[in-house]
């Protein structure tokens, strides 16, 4: 090739070798003798273990440097390193961090190439999106989030650092996801301990050093590098407030239970198999280059890669028979040729994962389609893969493979391409083509995914959210709602433990009355809007603070969980009820509670022992609490984004789903009442575990809800031993989102049995809230913790 | 595919031969379909994302660069069309055409014996004999604008005429433009009637349809006129007058390229693509070049099938080629004018 003439290329108009070079980037490996230590407290160290490892060039096989293997102590060097310089970043204000992270933009920028060159080379990737898409979104997440910390005492007032994080981040965007975690953990004043993927430490490194010669003061951000041990180490650390993590769906896991009951904040970016749709009245050659972007774009190694491609049938071999033709047209090469469109995958043993599903797919009985021409021997590369005749129940339609792989499979209506859409396990992103907004913007919402890319793909801006639904995580990175995940509510570190009430005094005999008794009120549980008897038919006694009884209640147990769940599920509608509605019956619901007050009031007395001026208080506080979400249900929007482009970016407040609640024993109808309607007002429907001391607080409320248009399902009552049904409900596959208050253990129970389904957990980890405190009990945190958002692009221009 | 060049061949004449010559079999158009006009759509935004980045996935360098820009010349129609023609400035122009690069240059690429020339000189109807005439026995096609050039708005008849007078007094092509009152009034049955008209009177001529696509603004009206004209018979699809507002970008481009594959597959007939006006600098046109071999095939880069129209690229990429040559940067006044 090398030889060929210019009269020779003038007729072949073949391409030729266009390299970017390596020079720069190897003369900073050079620098370092081609050994790269750990970067802590602002300084090069040797990890403790005295071991380095290979970072490997998967585009040829050969060693780049040796990183070191951080150990325990190095970890905890880290650590202490980033606890030391914390409270004086912190201190340092909005403004003053926003001056270090506007310098991290404009290091960013500066040194854009040398970056971008070390990128490709460690990952594989393309340079052209080393250098046209990676660096730029870190540059402009840096800047972004600058005005984050400049506009805090504004925009997110009341709001405190975490303290230090960790962050364990992937390979397949080394720098990108750094910035994603670094730009948001800084802005709000943490400090950081964050590890490289094993396979692509490099530009982490280059990044810190080179913010260390910007004058980030020592011990803010701490690089440290490892194997999964080492990521396993700053998780296990005791030292660290926050865990942010990006990769597999099984690390994830593995993440979430070994900080479960740790009071550790926790945000996980995930798997995904996201769908990308295309309807009969799509722009067929731009959804082509849709695909293209979606699976073909950094070899496939994307977690909100679009490899599930749905077909109208009426389309679906016109479709094909285009991307056929398009793949020819790809070209796979050397990562720094400036003329390839995918690069390397990055290591042997990805490639080696790509090959054997793909093989696995075509045994099942998919058809392969591959270019006709030959990817290089060298190094580990794979070529563009489409697979047709997938259908939903095949492994490759369901399992991410994380590869330049396509599976493709049709739908008939737009109810089953998101009924397809949605048949998964993951909910990261989704892509929907149509020339037709009406079907554009009634299928986005319906489609269970964090982000929805409208006639675009793998589009990103740090002012739009990025995060997933299900089994693709929780959290957002990017936006205000990024922000959150690295702040806490001021009062949170200063609440007082939670304490257990004083054991019941034995039961004591109900006195005799006089004339006639009382008729029989015992409350059963609340399912589907109807009162349900316990399937165990038991019943518990509710006793008074001097053990006289108060009344009975059924006693639940797993069946009784399993069938409110499932009315929770069939409720669901209830999410797209009009905000107004909604209002209007939190309002009704406040209005009937009122009528009923001196009646719940005596019994808060009789169950609980307060004063009667004390009942009353927390009877009016709740009737507060109603009106606030009331006012709140029309009111707790999303918003809209304004992305580079021609975009608008809808970010919508989506309802978790069904969320399951277990309420404390303080307070027991305005901690109740806290609890659920900040839920129901976002569009959730809930499976309520009332105290278990005093359950009848939430039964007396059957009737109110009964009388308040309040439709069936919504709100699901199971009474009876909160812990033993708490264990059931945490665990349930169908539950989106646990809210739990109560003693220590039972945060930690909730958060070890919600990795079933990966479920977002709110906890209090043993600390009490003063029901009562405006701040405390009610607001934004609550809401926040009710919705997920989902950011839908919607590019216009004709 | 045609039944007598290769392909691998190029288009370069080292022997003078009769113009204008193709591969393929002259697209006969076909009766309008109306469902497909309509039916057409095109995304816009997702048209720009698409094609910015063609230019920035294909890089060509070192001899690559220098063969891609001797390609550009070969495609490209030189250019003039000011009030202010006259017989001497075209045949300055015409020049030019025969000797697009420095003899010296081309034989230090090795290239001397390649006969490189321009695809073809564009004029108005009044210098067509200037041009045959300095473009004798060079195999140079000269093109011709007609039809009411460049509004497009005189009476039919007259239009229909002046194709016919341009290919009377020897053009080989007819470069005209639609009647953009038309689209707007989506009468697509008169559009497609003119274009068929003026085909006709180009008998043996080849017809440039100019879709005028800064007019026309909406790419669906792109994709839609480029359909109506191709069925119509043209045997181009044209961007640009040089006229309007906004002349040929990639983004338009790509919406009339996607059009002319969809009438290939539908129709098997091959249609040619100009990107004419706005395109003055070297660069600009790896990334068109880019475009054809990638959306359409190698076939696309010889001249019966794509044309740069362009009045002062030539020069541009002269400066290029002697920067490859020397390894020195060029200047403007080191290379013939036209």
């Amino acid at each position: 090739m090398k030889s060929a003439s210019v009269a020779e290329i003038f007729q072949s108009m073949d391409y030729g070798p266009a390299p970017e070079s390596d020079g720069p980037a190897r003369e900073w490996l050079a620098r370092h003798d081609g050994k790269l230590g750990l970067f802590i407290d602002g300084k090069w160290h040797e990890p403790d273990t005295g071991r380095h490892f290979d970072s490997i060039d998967p585009a040829t096989g050969s060693v780049l440097a040796q990183v070191a293997q951080a150990g325990e102590a190095s970890v905890d060097a880290a650590v202490k390193a980033a606890r030391r310089a914390q409270p004086a970043w912190e201190a340092l204000g909005g403004h003053g961090r926003a001056r270090y992270l506007y310098a991290l933009a404009r290091l960013v920028q500066r040194h854009s190439r040398l970056l971008a060159t070390l990128e490709s080379l460690d990952n594989g990737k393309p340079i052209r999106e080393t250098r046209d898409i990676d660096v730029p979104l870190v540059a402009r997440h840096f800047y972004h989030h600058a005005g984050w910390a400049q506009l805090m005492h504004s925009e997110l007032r009341g709001m405190v650092p975490v303290g230090v994080v960790g962050q364990v981040i992937p390979w397949n965007f080394p720098l990108l996801m750094l910035a994603w975690k670094v730009a948001p953990a800084l802005a709000a004043g943490n400090t950081i301990v964050l590890k490289p993927a094993e396979f692509t430490s490099l530009t982490a490194l280059l990044f810190a050093e080179l913010a260390a010669q910007a004058g980030l003061p020592p011990g803010v951000l701490n690089v440290i590098t490892g194997d999964g041990s080492t990521g396993a180490l700053i998780v296990a650390h005791d030292d660290v407030d926050k865990i942010a993590f990006t990769g597999s769906t099984e690390v994830g896991r593995i993440i979430r239970k070994a900080t479960a009951g740790r009071a550790k904040h926790l945000t996980l970016e995930l798997g995904g198999k996201s769908p990308f749709i295309v309807f009969n009245d799509a722009d067929l050659d731009s959804a082509v280059e849709g695909v293209v972007d979606a699976i073909w774009f950094n070899q496939g190694q994307v977690c909100c890669a679009g490899s599930r491609l749905l077909m109208q049938e009426d389309v679906a071999e016109a479709l094909i028979a285009k991307l056929r033709t398009r793949m020819e047209a790809l070209r796979v090469g050397r990562p720094l040729d400036k003329c390839i469109d995918i690069g390397a995958i990055v290591a042997p043993v990805q490639l080696e994962r790509i090959d054997t599903l793909v093989k696995l797919g075509v045994d099942e009985g998919a058809t392969l389609h591959q270019p006709t021409w030959a990817c290089p021997t060298e190094g580990s590369f794979y070529p563009p893969t489409l697979l047709t005749d997938v259908h939903p129940a095949a492994t490759l339609a369901q399992e991410e493979i994380f590869g330049p792989v396509l599976v493709a499979m049709t739908f008939r209506t737009p109810d089953e391409a998101v009924e397809i859409a949605n048949n998964t396990r993951y909910g990261l992103a989704a892509s929907v083509w149509t020339e037709n907004i009406n079907l554009a913007l009634d299928v986005a919402p319906r489609l269970a995914a964090g982000v929805v890319w409208v006639n675009s793909t793998n589009v990103f801006d740090a002012a739009c959210g990025f995060g997933g639904y299900r089994e693709s995580g929780f959290g957002r990175e990017g936006g205000i709602e990024g922000m959150y995940a690295y702040l806490e509510p001021a009062f949170t570190k200063d609440l007082p433990p939670h304490e257990d009430p004083p054991p019941l005094p034995a039961p004591i005999d109900p006195p005799q009355t006089e004339g006639l008794r009382a008729i029989d009120r015992t409350a059963k549980l609340y399912v589907g809007g109807k009162q349900a008897r316990p399937d165990g038919g038991y019943s518990r006694p509710v006793l008074g603070p001097d053990g006289g009884l108060v009344g009975e209640v059924g006693e639940g147990n797993r069946k009784d969980v399993r069938n409110a769940v499932e009315a929770a599920t069939k409720a669901l509608g209830w999410g797209s009820v009009a905000a107004h509605t909604k209002a209007q019956i939190l309002y009704y619901v406040a209005e009937n509670l009122e009528a009923r007050a001196a009646e719940l009031s005596r019994r808060l007395v009789e169950m609980t022992g307060v004063s009667r001026a004390q009942a009353d208080r927390e009877l009016m506080a709740t009737i507060s609490r109603l009106f606030s979400y009331g006012a709140w249900a029309d009111k707790f929007e999303g918003r809209v984004h304004s992305p580079p482009g021609r975009n608008v970016t809808i970010a919508m407040h989506e309802p978790m789903g069904v969320i399951g609640i277990s309420c404390p024993d303080d307070a027991p109808l305005l901690s109740f009442v806290s609890l659920v309607a900040p839920a129901i007002a976002t569009g959730n429907t809930v499976v309520v575990i009332p105290s278990e001391r005093h359950p009848l607080a939430a039964t007396d409320l059957y009737q109110v809800f009964d009388t308040s248009d309040l439709p069936g399902g919504v709100i699901n009552i199971v009474t009876g031993e909160r812990e033993g049904l708490t264990k059931v409900l945490a665990a349930h596959d169908r539950v989106d989102a646990y809210w739990y208050v109560g003693p220590k253990s039972g945060s930690k129970l909730v958060e070890e049995l919600s990795v079933g389904n990966m479920k977002r957990t709110w906890v209090n980890n043993g600390r009490r809230r003063n029901w009562f405190d405006l701040e405390q009990g009610e607001g934004r945190e609550f809401l926040r913790q009710a919705v997920q958002v989902k950011n839908i692009w919607v590019p216009y221009g004709e | 595919m045609g039944k007598n060049k290769n392909k691998d061949k190029g288009h370069v004449r080292a022997v003078p031969e009769p113009p204008p010559q193709s591969s393929h079999e002259r697209n006969p158009g076909m009766p309008l379909v109306l469902d497909w006009v309509r039916d057409v759509r095109v995304n816009r935004s997702a048209v720009e994302r698409r094609a910015a980045t063609i230019p920035t996935r294909r890089s060509v360098k070192k001899q690559w660069q220098a063969a891609w820009y001797l390609r550009s010349i070969a495609l490209t129609d030189l250019t003039t069309l000011a009030g202010d023609d006259t017989p001497g400035r075209v045949k300055r122009l015409c020049a030019k055409a025969r000797r697009p690069v420095r003899q010296d240059l081309l034989d230090a690429m090795g290239v001397g014996e390649l006969g490189l020339t321009v695809a073809a000189v564009c004029v108005y109807h009044e210098m067509i004999p200037a041009a045959l005439d300095a473009l004798e026995g060079s195999g140079i096609p000269v093109a011709a604008v007609a039809a009411g050039f460049p509004a497009g708005l005189s009476p039919l008849r007259e239009r229909i005429q002046e194709v016919e007078e341009s290919v009377a007094a020897g053009a080989h092509e007819i470069d005209i433009v639609i009647n953009r009152g038309h689209l707007f009034t989506g009468n697509w049955q008169a559009m497609y009637d003119e274009v068929r008209a003026f085909r006709e009177a180009c008998g043996e001529a080849h017809l440039k349809a100019i879709i005028a696509t800064g007019d026309l603004r909406i790419v669906r009206n792109i994709a839609r006129a480029s359909l109506v004209c191709m069925m119509a018979g043209a045997d181009f699809i044209k961007t640009s007058t040089g006229k309007e507002a906004v002349n040929a970008t990639l983004p338009v481009s790509l919406v009339m390229v996607r059009m002319i594959r969809a009438y290939m597959e539908r129709t098997g007939h091959k249609v040619g693509f100009k990107a004419a006006g706005g395109i003055r600098e070297a660069k600009q046109t790896l990334g068109y070049l880019a475009m054809m071999k990638d959306e359409l095939g190698r076939e696309y880069l010889e001249p019966d099938l794509f044309r740069f129209g362009a009045s002062s690229l030539v020069s541009d990429i002269e400066r290029q080629l002697e920067h490859f040559v020397t390894g020195r940067y060029s200047a403007d006044f080191r290379h013939p004018i036209s």
